[in-house]
């Protein structure tokens, strides 16, 4: 059998193709977005980028209730916005099987929070798997379709940011054909009105029971005893950890099923043992449930709730032992924050709110970075949509005056992920609020997939796009803008005008985003002798542009020729050089 | 054999990705087992960028601690800097002579630090050179990557043709010359 470095998140769209997966719809999100990325090279298999994360799920419900094996694939925080049909679909259960994968991202390497979306698992009654490597992935993901299957439930799959994007050795299998199931109408199981939901309440209860003694039989909780005294349990990437720290100097318990825990398993492991350790990132979810069987363990007292765990630490926390001696830098090094690229089309948008001193309701996109200096800009940024909600519950308690120093911004996917809600909700309810849509034409912050307003999907064929114009005008915005944001005289003068308005208004900031390979710019900027050092050009906060022996330089290597700095001197000392 | 830690250091956007890739697949085909972290989102809008690649018998953790790293392959001066914590006592830290200012550097808030070739030399084995001048030489500066990678494979026991047939695997073909060129410059810099 051929070996393949995979990352896990290849691995688990390789274990999905394997088990004959007919659908695949996802919405994108660090560290998720390779696995229905990974679909695209698999032609048998229906795949596609869903508006947000409820659709996407909603969609493989129907695929699954349909008779197919169907996946959907999110982020953490994803996850909370599909929960309204998880926590139903619970209850229905499939036809097909039904995988959820969920990808969290302890240290928040792209995300806004830190949650533990194990939590999940157990709030809505499903079962929930924990792969640790690549190989892993592949396995479990195989393994939830069939266990989805047998016990009737949607199953998750819990990856994090250091499973998901390392790669990792995979054994390469083909695929097994899974026959489409028979669909049945079953008003009873597949309508959730209170008097079949309370009869499907009955059936959940006791498949969680039987998931349970699943729990306790299946090869997926394994124990390594390497005759020690001291137990370690564990779970996922914390395991890859655990062993590189301790070897064979302890016991381990590891638990690839995260939902349900077994109880007898974990009661045997214990037994005979001094001391026991717990260790896994994010929230204390093995920990708590060992404590409430009255199982004395080590956790969160020895271990952080933030960010990810290493090696190292756990080697100290249970041997006390020190990490390898290293060299130390003995001066202050500049971090290097993320920054829009050189050549983006929201650095002009940015500019032009930063200069009118503008209140700035953000979003989440590549634009979350106009909170970064020297722009700084964005007032608040929560969730994807609430640029454009949470401005209106601000104007309605400050008031017209405030409303009129106060814009939102959001980026074209997150406006139809989520924004155009509350656009609805301000034309609706008599808010005058004015939303800037920055259309790049692309969902740039999860590394550029297509979305409804591009007119591709995601296998790049050619579909209907969605006319931002036409919808605002449609759900009742009286007043919408067309503006070019490098336009910078102009921008200015339409932000202007619409923040003035008593009623809603909608400017599309369109300008594609610099690194889409239809953007072209040619030649680079160059500073001539009219340059007066007035630094003007530096408040782009772009990272070409720097001051040098106190003289403002551009560095030819980074610029992209994008002009926005011609636009912005005030003397004519930026030129375009061929 | 002890596993082998290989850290890879950059700027987001320099193409550290691919270099981890390619010496990832160099690797397997020693038949060692391998684990090659990545780094998606939002750190590769231009952010400090870190990649691992391990390996040996059997790797378990995908990540290198402080102390450990047997080599750095570092993209950028600053952010070799900032990695020489992770250096194994005895290793060898590999990086190209370019300095890109952080934002921080850009709006004055912070300095670039001074002569950091130097001072990290007098702390590690440090090989220097600048691979966008050899990039260029090989007919295009993106290939900085690639540079790199020939002058880090000189430095581990990983035969030539091993490195030649992976490229060949993982570039594609219309700048597979421009690529083999440019990692002789910087194997036979190694
Ligand atoms: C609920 C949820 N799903 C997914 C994400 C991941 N995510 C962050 S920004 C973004 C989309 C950005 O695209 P767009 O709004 O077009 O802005 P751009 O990055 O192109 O500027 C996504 C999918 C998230 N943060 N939250
Ligand atoms: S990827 Fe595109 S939208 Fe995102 S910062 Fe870069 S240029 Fe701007
Ligand atoms: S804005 Fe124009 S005049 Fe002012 S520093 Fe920049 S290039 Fe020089």
């Amino acid at each position: 059998m051929a070996k393949k470095l995979l990352i896990g998140n290849a691995a688990v769209a390789q274990g999905a193709w394997e088990a004959g997966v007919r659908l695949v719809s996802s919405y994108p999100g660090t560290p998720s977005t390779e696995i229905t990325e990974a679909m695209v090279q698999y032609e048998d298999v229906y795949v596609e980028w869903a508006p947000n994360e409820k659709v996407a799920c909603e969609v493989a419900i129907g695929g699954a209730i349909g008779g197919g094996r169907a996946m959907t694939c999110c982020k953490h925080v994803g996850l909370n916005v599909m929960a309204d049909p998880v926590f139903t679909a619970s209850y229905t259960g499939v036809n097909g099987g039904l995988v959820i994968a969920v990808a969290d991202d302890p240290g928040m390497h792209s995300s806004q929070n830190e949650q533990d979306s194990r939590h999940y698992a157990r709030a809505a009654k499903l079962c929930m798997l924990e792969p640790a490597n690549s190989q892993e992935c592949k396995d479990y993901t195989k393994l939830a379709f069939d266990l989805s299957e047998q016990f009737d439930v949607p199953v998750l799959l819990r990856l994090s940011t250091r499973v998901s994007h390392s790669q990792s050795l995979v054994e390469m299998e083909g695929r097994t054909e899974v026959e489409l199931k028979p669909y049945e109408k079953n008003i009873g199981k597949y309508v959730m009105m209170p008097a079949n939901a309370i009869r499907r309440h009955v059936v959940v209860e006791d498949r969680q029971r039987k998931l349970r003694e699943y729990a306790e039989t299946c090869d997926l909780n394994t124990v390594e005893d390497n005759g020690s005294s001291i137990g370690v349990i564990t779970a996922g990437i914390s395991y890859m950890y655990a062993k590189e720290a301790l070897g064979n100097r302890v016991n381990y318990l590891k638990l690839g099923m995260a939902y349900p825990l077994p109880e007898k398993k974990i009661r045997d492991f214990v037994k005979g043992l001094d001391k026991v350790y717990v260790v896994e990132e994010l929230d204390p979810f093995i920990e708590e449930h060992c404590k409430v069987m009255g199982i004395d363990v080590t956790g969160k007292e020895a271990f952080t709730l933030l960010g990810e765990y290493t090696p190292d630490m756990i080697k100290k926390a249970v041997f006390n032992e020190d990490a390898a001696a290293f060299a130390a830098v003995e001066e202050q090094i500049p971090v290097r924050p993320p920054v829009m690229c050189a050549g983006c089309p929201h650095r002009g948008t940015f500019y032009v709110l930063k200069k009118l001193g503008l209140t700035v309701s953000g979003d989440i996109g590549c634009y979350t970075l106009g909170a970064v200096a020297p722009l700084q800009s964005v007032d608040t940024t929560i969730c994807m949509g609430a640029s454009v909600s949470a401005a209106l519950g601000m104007a309605k308690v400050r008031g017209q005056e405030f409303n009129k120093k106060l814009v939102s911004v959001i980026g074209d996917s997150t406006f139809i992920h989520s924004g155009i809600t509350g656009l609805i909700d301000i034309v609706y309810n008599k808010g005058a609020n004015t939303v800037i849509i920055l259309d790049n034409s692309i969902t740039g912050m999860t590394g550029h997939q297509d979305n409804p307003t591009t007119g591709k999907t995601i296998r790049g064929e050619a579909t209907k796009q969605v006319d931002l114009e036409k919808l605002c005008y449609a759900i009742g915005v009286e007043h919408v803008v067309i503006a070019d944001p490098f336009d910078v005289k102009n921008f200015e003068k339409v932000v202007k005008e619409e923040v003035e308005r008593d009623e809603p208004s909608v400017i599309i900031a369109q300008r594609p985003c610099a690194l889409l390979k239809t953007v072209k710019y040619t030649g680079r900027c160059v500073i001539n002798d009219k340059c007066r050092n007035c630094k003007m050009c530096m408040k782009l906060g772009c990272p070409a542009i720097s001051v040098k022996e106190n003289k403002v330089v551009i560095d030819r290597n980074q610029c992209n020729g994008c002009g926005l700095c011609v636009n912005v001197c005030p003397f004519g000392a930026i030129e375009k050089e061929a | 054999m002890s596993t082998k830690n290989i850290m890879i250091v950059g700027v987001g956007g320099q193409g550290t990705l691919l270099a981890s890739r390619i010496l990832g697949n160099a690797v397997i085909s020693q038949g060692y087992d391998v684990k090659v972290s990545e780094v998606h989102g939002m750190s590769q809008r231009g952010g400090s960028v870190v990649t691992y690649v391990k390996y040996g018998e059997q790797v378990y953790s995908p990540i290198i601690g402080k102390g450990e790293a047997d080599i750095i392959l570092a993209f950028e001066t600053l952010e070799a800097y900032r990695a020489l914590p992770f250096l194994k006592e005895g290793g060898k830290l590999i990086m190209n002579i370019q300095q890109m200012d952080p934002m921080p550097v850009i709006t004055g808030a912070a300095q670039y630090p001074a002569d950091v070739v130097e001072k990290l030399s007098a702390k590690a084995s440090v090989t220097a050179l600048d691979a966008l001048s050899l990039a260029k030489e090989a007919g295009n500066p993106k290939a900085v990557n690639v540079v790199l990678i020939g002058l880090m494979a000189r430095n581990t026991d990983i035969p030539y043709d091993v490195w030649v047939d992976t490229l060949k695997a993982t570039v594609p073909p219309k700048f597979l010359d421009v690529n083999l060129k440019a990692f002789d410059l910087g194997y036979n810099r190694g």
